[in-house]
């Protein structure tokens, strides 16, 4: 009995403990002398934007002191932002119009998404225009594009994540007036290793993952697309379609925190946390 | 020791506090972050919508609630059967030895991950669907499969402890009036122990339909009312799951609002199961 008590007095106590630590006040930055202790505003691309926070983190491990605040938008949001200098710097996820090209720009990384299917499948590649029908739903078997009969199982993202973002705005699935296109007995899962195993399993299904995350995996086959083959030459060489560069702007010639901030993405270091992500590194 | 005992009788009320303001506070969350999508949308707009496209700002969670029901539904009607089978058995039929191997595979299953329960069903359910029915494998079907084995434990505990608290007498009194085992079982046993086998459904539909992860790795989470039990759904807990990783905003209010329904789901079986007479016979 008395074991039993003591016990409970135990469990309890952890408890209360677990329950208290949870209240215990933040503790508070000084404010450092040197020119990284202020702080800067990002803005623009929601496609960036999830990467531009992990490389603002992992700069702020080595400079604790910096304040870089980081906003999405849209890229339409982030040029014309770093435009008008209301924003240290802007992110976009396209390349610029040649009217914007008075920004200073760089590229931070290179989104490449690889189209997969089944190593199965007879399809070698598909047309941008073919992709966007299988997508939409309006091409439902294999043999309409020139493989075996079969019903085209056509797996996505889920709403929300930055790879189907990318797949239906740079397919045209997305349209202006009409929003997301995509057919809605589509297969959704939740992760790029969801979608990969899926397409490995089903040999009639067809598949998008960020090339990063699809290009050494054997259980699926990547697909060229306008009949340019999905790899990093031709993603650099911006032939292959599905792909877009991430880019950083400044109104001027960046100086201070913006600096070092653009300095260390572009550094070796930078850039591990970009290909880390499984975008391409911009600087080779 | 007097003073001794009372401080130990208040860190334990502080425990059971923290327990229900533990419900309280999420309770309370939830509803505060998905009332107003609700309210925007219209209660009757957002149960019946029939499109979700939460970045379009459309969100309809009709599809999901069918979904859910669907699934749960197909649990039931494989797992039913079975449990209460088997709750018979380990009650009536099984000789000690035997149910001492049953019971503890039993509270095994009970035990394993549910992240378990759908790897195996993407492993082996998903494909062998695929393979009999020529489609793409991940359905109502796959869901209901996995969901059915994973409420048999659920099923077989609580319906074996009602089966077992049937005052002996009942059983004694059939056999004496000269009906067999099995009649004794079905028309006397079974039947005074029905208002514990319905509780136990009851619980067991109530883990089919707040079971998530499985449910995600199998069902294809397609947005849309399902044409057959063959066809890709989306469950709301699903809804919940798959897209919370990278909603924001307005979105993940949308999602909020999404437990709210389920928690209303959830609650309404709780009801339930506290509704149903306790003892057996009554």
């Amino acid at each position: 009995m008395r074991i039993k008590k003591t016990l409970a007095f135990i469990c309890a106590a952890v408890l209360l403990i677990g329950a208290l630590t949870g209240c215990a006040p933040a503790e508070t930055n000084e404010p450092a002398a040197n020119g990284l202790g202020e702080s800067i505003t990002i803005n623009g691309s929601t496609s960036v934007q999830p990467l531009a926070e992990e490389l603002a983190k992992a700069f702020k491990e080595k400079n604790p002191d910096a304040t870089i605040d980081i906003q999405g938008g849209g890229s339409g949001v982030g040029i014309k932002s770093a435009a008008d200098g209301v924003a240290d710097i802007g992110m976009s996820s396209r390349d610029l119009k040649p009217e914007e090209k008075s920004l200073k720009e760089f590229k931070i990384a290179v989104d490449g998404i690889a189209v997969i299917v089944n190593p199965t499948n007879e399809i070698q590649g598909l047309s941008m225009e073919q992709i966007l029908k299988i997508y939409t739903g309006e091409i439902t078997d294999w043999k309409e594009v020139g493989g075996k009969e079969g019903k085209i199982t056509v797996v996505t993202r889920e709403e929300g994540s930055g790879t189907r973002g990318a797949f239906i705005e740079l397919t045209k699935v997305e349209s202006k007036s009409e929003g997301d296109r995509t057919v809605a007995s589509a297969i959704t899962q939740g992760s790029t290793g969801a979608v990969i195993t899926t397409v490995a399993g089903d040999p009639n299904a067809i598949g998008y993952a960020s090339f990063g995350s699809a290009k050494e995996n054997t259980d699926i086959k990547l697909i060229s697309v306008d009949g340019k083959t999905c790899t990093e030459e031709n993603i650099y060489a911006g032939e292959y379609k599905i792909s877009r560069p991430f880019l950083m702007l400044t109104q001027a010639e960046p100086t201070g925190l913006a600096k070092a901030f653009l300095d260390f993405i572009l550094s070796e270091e930078g850039q591990t946390v970009v290909s880390g992500h499984n975008y391409l590194k911009a600087v080779k | 020791m007097k003073a001794y005992e009372r401080v130990i009788q208040l860190v334990l009320f502080i425990s059971a506090i923290i327990a229900v303001f533990g419900v309280i506070l999420i309770s309370y969350f939830i509803i505060s972050e998905g009332y107003p999508v609700i309210r925007k949308v219209g209660l009757l707009d957002f149960l019946s919508g029939n499109r979700w496209a939460p970045t379009q700002g459309v969100y309809g969670i009709y599809p999901m609630i069918v979904g859910s029901l669907l699934v749960t539904a197909g649990a039931l009607v494989l797992g039913v059967p079975i449990g209460i089978g088997c709750a018979i058995f380990l009650a009536e039929l099984a000789k000690p030895r035997i149910a001492g191997i049953l019971r503890p595979g039993i509270e095994l299953l009970a035990g394993i991950p549910s992240v378990i329960y759908g790897l195996y069903g993407l492993a082996v359910i998903v494909p062998f669907i695929r393979k009999v029915f020529n489609n793409q494998g991940f359905s109502v079907l796959a869901g209901s499969i996995v969901l059915a084995v994973m409420i048999l434990p659920t099923i077989i505990n609580v319906s074996e402890s009602a089966i077992r608290s049937v005052p002996r007498d009942y059983k004694e009194a059939s056999l004496s009036l000269g009906s067999s085992h099995w009649q004794s079982i079905k028309n006397v046993i079974v039947p005074a122990a029905r208002s514990g086998i319905t509780a136990a459904v009851i619980l067991g539909m109530g883990r089919a339909i707040g079971e998530t992860m499985a449910v995600i790795m199998i069902v294809g989470n397609s947005p849309l009312v399902p044409e057959s039990i063959l066809s890709p759904v989306r469950t709301l807990t699903g809804n919940i799951g798959i897209e919370m990783g990278y909603a924001g905003g307005e979105h993940q209010k949308a999602l909020f609002a999404t437990g709210i329904v389920l928690f209303v789901f959830i609650m309404l079986l709780n009801i339930a199961a506290h509704l149903i007479p306790k003892k057996a016979g009554e």
